[in-house]
């Protein structure tokens, strides 16, 4: 065997797979923010404002159905200045994370069970599917004959408008797993709790957080419905209290104001929380990101 | 460097037993009222430190085979035995896409019993083998095909079996990629004890790779022929001797698919 040829036959191929690494970094580039995506949504508040302006200044309806937008502003001010934005925030918003999270533990332990236990997948996948699809508002008296006008009526409210999603964007996520990267798991030795924990759970994550996502925006609707319907000393003041105050006294600045006031809460949530988990979530994944 | 896959050559002393024994396999498919019959009467032996490459028409039953070998799925009838939990490198890329190069192999060495402390350094010796040292942190996204087949041959090799099963790995790479492959594979060979069961439609891939070649029939697929390949170890795709008896098998191939022409 001529040594020297085989030894020579090497150095080419230790030189031909550095030559391939070297054109094989195709990492991409990281993505810049696009600035158009940031002065667009801005521009388009402007305008509807602007039209609002018009719209009052035509004077079609009287000053006490559409305010100007000043009026709204300088009302949204005073109940920042005097408090009274912040303790009806923060009442319900505290009461929208804590029933978010009970849901999120009671979702994703229902969510679990369901999509391994073939008895349990039978019986609750059309139940959970038809939960989700009812309003939860209609779940308000409901919850109050049962556990009269109580907190507990508000989270009962909530856990029913969020569980169904979350559980369900859980199974749905579990249901979609490619079968590749489960075998490949059973392969490497993962059964039972350490497949569902170490591939099957990470691969439905993006489907996971849309039920999250989805959860959270149905529990802030329903305890906004539900602060609506229900008032009691007993219950505090939240946002939909002071709403509900201001329609008594057809104060409409007072009702439009409270209306940003929660839109503000939803936007924040989500691009605060959501956006930048679900961005490192997809971008992990080399997939994607959606929307914001 | 093959201290990390506690593959040393082995003691002459050890038992000679095969690390695969499969016999009389017969393996059924149910799809609605048909059935397809993948697999009848296959008899395979893989010996330790064997290198054996199965080559047969598309849907000839090879994936079949090696995840009745894996023990992903049970034969129909038949046995199959394999020494320990083979390694198995799938058809295509299935890497976890959710953990980086070095997340892959070490949930690997994890599932695998490695104790923590050494996770590590074996990783980064994986790492090294595949030439991918400084990739460890990229996701599977961002790494071309031929070094996504390195982590994934990498993360095969974590789990520190004797038996390999590689279902396709090279298919989908360019000729010169799959060149450099072909030789760090078989380096990898020499330097342990690993048993390897390589499936590919390429003969000339597979007359270049194994001391062995099993030609499968199709529908169903059986042990048609095999071939002992007694050629130098540093033979390329393009040796005389390599295109000659690739040419033999290709035409046993060739008469085999032709056979279901009439049917
Ligand atoms: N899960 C399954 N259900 C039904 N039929 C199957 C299943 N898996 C494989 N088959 C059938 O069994 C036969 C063998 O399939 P297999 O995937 O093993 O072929 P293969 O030799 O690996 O083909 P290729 O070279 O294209 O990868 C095919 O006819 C296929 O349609
Ligand atoms: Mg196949």
């Amino acid at each position: 065997m001529p040594v020297r040829e085989d030894d020579r036959a090497k150095e080419d191929f230790a030189r031909i797979s550095d030559g391939l690494d070297a054109l094989e970094d195709n990492r991409p580039p990281r993505r810049r923010i696009d600035p158009v995506a940031i002065v667009a949504p801005l521009v388009v508040v402007a305008a509807f404002i602007g039209i609002w302006q018009a719209v009052w200044a035509l004077a079609i309806k009287p000053e006490y159905v559409i305010p100007s937008p000043s009026t709204v502003w300088h009302q949204l001010w005073q109940m920042v200045t005097d408090g009274t934005a912040w303790d009806a925030t923060w009442t319900s918003l505290r009461r929208g994370v804590v029933g978010f999270l009970l849901a999120l533990v009671i979702g994703t332990a229902l969510g679990l069970l369901v999509s391994q236990i073939a008895f349990l997948r039978k019986g609750f996948r059309p139940i959970l599917s038809a939960l989700q699809s009812m309003p939860s508002v209609a779940w308000v008296p409901f919850a109050v004959l049962l556990v009269g006008l109580s907190p507990s009526a508000m989270y009962f409210v909530i856990l029913l408008g969020a569980v169904p999603s979350i559980a369900n964007g859980l199974i749905g996520g579990l249901d979609q797993t490619p079968p590749i990267l489960r075998r490949a798991g059973t392969v490497l030795g993962a059964r039972g709790l350490s497949l569902v924990r170490h591939v099957l759970v990470p691969a439905a994550l993006p489907t996971y957080l849309t039920g999250l996502k989805q959860g959270w925006a149905f529990s802030w609707r329903s305890l906004m419905a539900a602060e609506l319907i229900v008032n009691s000393p007993e219950l505090g003041v939240g946002l939909g209290q002071v709403m509900q105050n201001g329609r008594n006294l057809s104060d409409m600045p007072t009702v439009i104001a409270v209306m940003v006031l929660i839109l503000l809460v939803g936007v924040v949530v989500e691009l605060g929380v959501f956006a930048p988990i679900e961005r490192k979530i997809l971008r992990d994944r080399g997939l994607a990101p959606t929307g914001v | 460097m093959t201290s990390i896959l506690t593959l040393e050559r082995p003691e002459r002393q050890e038992s000679s037993r095969a690390r695969v024994e499969i016999r009389g396999v017969r393996k059924e498919f149910r799809q609605r009222d048909q059935v397809v019959t993948a697999l009848d009467g296959v008899d395979l032996d893989v010996a330790p430190g064997e290198f054996v490459t199965v080559v047969g028409a598309s849907g000839c039953g090879k994936s079949t085979l090696l995840q009745l070998i894996a023990g992903l799925d049970e034969p129909t009838s038949g046995t199959v035995r394999a020494v320990e939990r083979p390694a198995l490198m799938f058809q295509e890329s299935a890497l976890f896409p959710w953990l980086t190069a070095r997340g892959n192999i070490e949930l690997a060495l994890k599932l695998g019993r490695t104790p923590a402390a050494e996770r590590a350094d074996r990783c980064q010796e994986l790492l090294d083998l595949v030439r991918l040292g400084s990739a460890g942190e990229r996701r599977v996204h961002e790494l071309s095909g031929g070094q996504r087949q390195r982590i994934a041959l990498a993360r095969s090799l974590a789990q520190g079996s004797r038996l390999l099963l590689m279902d396709e790995p090279f298919a989908a790479l360019d000729a010169i990629t799959r060149d450099v492959l072909h030789e760090e594979l078989m380096q990898l060979w020499q330097d342990t004890d690993l048993s390897v069961v390589f499936v590919t439609h390429n003969v000339r891939e597979a007359v270049r790779l194994g001391q062995r070649v099993v030609l499968l029939s199709s529908r169903p697929g059986r042990v048609l022929r095999t071939w002992n390949v007694d050629l130098p170890s540093s033979r390329s795709l393009e040796d005389v001797s390599v295109m000659e008896l690739a040419a033999d098998i290709t035409s046993s191939l060739r008469t085999e698919i032709s056979r279901h022409a009439g049917a």
